[in-house]
């Protein structure tokens, strides 16, 4: 179990190393000297003056310096959890930007993958072997699977938002209210929560489905599955055991779907006007805010890796191989 | 880039990549024993009378008909102010028209070649890595092995989605190829590790010691004796890729990083909700292009579900 958790947890540290030094060299590759385009935006003639604001931009940005010591830098600044300052929202730091909008996000993240992820494996495990259930559920979740995110979210917020006036479709809570601990602005941040919730809980739900119904018809084809049913088992038994053996593969294919699902629920809170991370990363787009995007980015990698090694966490308590250093699970 | 989940009955490497690793014998390489290609007309015999490949490739290819035939048929260029704005569909405008009054079945239209250009080129790129490394890896093994498994594992576990938005935004990727080319970089991770692990399960066979023996380099026995023997699965694999390559790129293109010099499906989703056609009840403008990704994306995944069962007499339904 040690070995198991280290070599994750060195795959993860080498990871992040990668994800970092990408965010720090992209914007270095850009076409173009983003400090003549700001030198030129004061609309200067004068070649001494123009001398003396790039020297000036250089010196503040730390471009003066050698590559390697840039780097270097960058890394510093980031333990110290300096992620820059906001062009968009000046002067708010960059970290406490990010960290203002990620609630809403992890609140509508993780009820919809945990609820996604029950209701579907059970759909799915229903679903095999009974054909009925799976001449219905298996299109119905591929052509939900196909969805792209944006577009279920764009179809529940004319449907149930505009056309019912059900629900609120745009933003995290009324405009007309001050964040406040009150029941009556839990009640409407509750009541605009429900669509982004939704859209992403259904695009999620359709994978899990199929994944666990092909999974238990493979389990219940194999060997302990037919030895059970030849000592007479009864077939809820045989049924139970399958889906514990295919549990292992769901779990893993959880932690693999994790950066798409993420994706999903930056697209679906730009259709809501969800006040979470999507949202930021619009804005950072529009306003041309790179140190806001590559923040709230780099946010996103973190806590993707986070999540991994929690996923990893809980593969060890529900897979005894990888406790007893079987070979249960390699990286 | 959703997958895994959508792999079928005897494959469910994709997903559970990890389970495949350690036993081998579990998973029955595909097609394995079998002489490859001569079956060709058998399996194509047993394809055209499965009812899910044929529905499948059906509408697949009628969208592809329409996305390379329609512009001939168009009177109006996608982004050309061609009629009264914010008109339903009628038999001038058969989707209508944007609040600008441009025509949304052009912009359709335009937006499918996109996308299947997309699918094409990105899922192409993220084959051919993710099979090149999946085979070296698996065959060769030892060291070769350990590193190209570290850069996998990385890869896997960076959200592509992030970098790309990333590389949209500094880079400027203003073009539907390199967009594709971008999305193929990204996604390619749990192909190698498929492969990888089918190929391990075949190395050990007579025929490939005897084709070792005869002295063929690496290249040639994975080319001619080791990717024969999984075609039919490399196919399926491409065409997941190709409607993930397709999802992809319909979110970056909804967020504002997609191509400016031409039309695409995300985008028309994208000036939809900006111009705010949910507000004023222009259906006819964000239904169709949502509808067409789902469609052939969905038409995909059931036609590989089809071709499983084509290539696995096991899973025929008799």
């Amino acid at each position: 179990m040690r070995g198991y958790l280290a070599r994750k947890t060195a795959i993860y540290g080498l990871t992040f190393v990668v994800a970092v030094t990408l965010n720090w060299l992209i914007p270095r590759l850009m076409p173009g000297d983003p400090v003549q385009r700001m030198v030129a935006r004061a609309a200067v003639q004068h070649p001494e003056t123009i001398a003396a604001m790039t020297a000036y931009y250089e010196r503040t940005f730390g471009l003066d310096l050698p590559l390697w010591q840039q780097y270097l830098n960058y890394w510093a600044a980031l333990f110290r959890g300096d992620l820059g300052t906001s062009v968009w929202l000046f002067p708010a730091p960059v970290s406490q930007v990010v960290l203002d909008a990620v609630p809403y996000t992890l609140g509508i993240m993780i009820p919809a993958i945990l609820l996604s992820f029950v209701i579907g494996n059970s759909v799915g495990a229903m679903a095999a072997r009974s054909r009925w259930l799976d001449n219905v559920a298996l299109p119905v979740g591929y052509l939900i699977t196909a969805m792209p995110y944006m577009w279920l979210a764009i179809l529940l917020a004319w449907g149930l938002g505009v056309a019912l006036g059900w629900f609120p479709v745009a933003g995290g809570y009324d405009f007309g209210m001050v964040p406040q601990w009150s029941w009556a602005f839990a009640g409407d941040l509750l009541q605009h929560w429900v669509l982004p919730f939704l859209s992403l809980f259904l695009v999620s739900l359709g994978g899990w489905a199929i994944g666990m119904r092909n999974l238990i018809i493979y389990e219940l084809e194999s060997d302990y599955a037919n030895y059970l049913s030849a000592l007479g088992a009864p077939k809820r038994l045989v049924r139970q055991y399958a889906f514990r053996n295919a549990m292992l593969p769901q779990i893993t294919g959880l932690a693999l779907q994790l950066g798409t699902i993420l994706g999903g629920a930056l697209v679906t809170e730009i259709v809501f006007a969800y006040p979470g991370l999507g949202k930021l990363v619009l804005s950072a787009i529009q306003n041309q805010d790179f140190f806001l995007l590559q923040g709230t980015l780099l946010f996103v990698v973190i806590g993707v890796l986070l999540a991994n090694f929690v996923i990893d966490i809980v593969y060890v308590l529900v897979d005894p191989r990888t406790r007893t250093g079987l070979t249960g699970a390699t990286a | 880039m959703r997958k895994g989940n959508v792999m079928t009955a005897t494959q469910p490497a994709a997903a559970p990549g990890t389970e495949v690793a350690e036993q081998p014998g579990a998973t029955p390489a595909p097609s394995a024993g079998r002489k490859p290609g001569g079956d060709a007309r058998e399996t194509l015999y047993f394809a055209l009378r499965n009812p899910k490949v044929v529905i499948g490739s059906v509408v697949v290819l009628a969208f592809l008909l329409l996305g390379l035939l329609g512009p001939l048929f168009l009177r109006f260029a996608p982004m050309d102010y061609a009629g009264p704005p914010m008109a339903p569909p009628s038999a001038d405008f058969p989707f209508g028209t944007t609040t600008f009054g441009q025509d949304v079945f052009a912009q359709f239209v335009a937006g499918l070649r996109s996308t299947f250009l997309v699918g094409l080129l990105g899922g192409g790129v993220a084959a051919v890595i993710g099979m090149t490394i999946g085979f070296v890896a698996g065959y060769r093994g030892g060291m070769i092995d350990e590193l190209l498994n570290m850069l996998t594992n990385v890869v896997l576990v960076i959200p592509g989605f992030v970098v790309l938005i990333i590389i949209n935004a500094y880079l400027g990727v203003r073009s539907v190829p390199m967009q594709a080319l971008y999305i193929g970089v990204f996604s390619w991770p749990w192909v190698a590790r498929a492969v990888r692990a089918q190929t391990l399960s075949l190395r050990s066979r007579d025929f490939i010691d005897l084709a070792r023996l005869s002295g063929v380099g690496v290249g040639t026995i994975l080319r001619r004796e080791v990717a024969p023997n999984m075609y039919s699965y490399l196919f399926m694999t491409f065409v997941l890729l190709f409607g993930g390559s397709i999802l992809t790129a319909a979110s970056l293109d909804f967020i504002g990083l997609g191509p400016t010099n031409a039309m695409s499906l995300g985008l028309m989703m994208n000036q939809a909700v900006q111009w705010s056609a949910l507000h004023l009840g222009l259906w006819w403008w964000f239904i169709p292009p949502g509808l067409g990704i789902t469609l052939i994306v969905g038409s995909l995944y059931i036609m590989n579900v089809g071709l499983d069962e084509v290539f696995n007499p096991k899973l025929r339904e008799m």
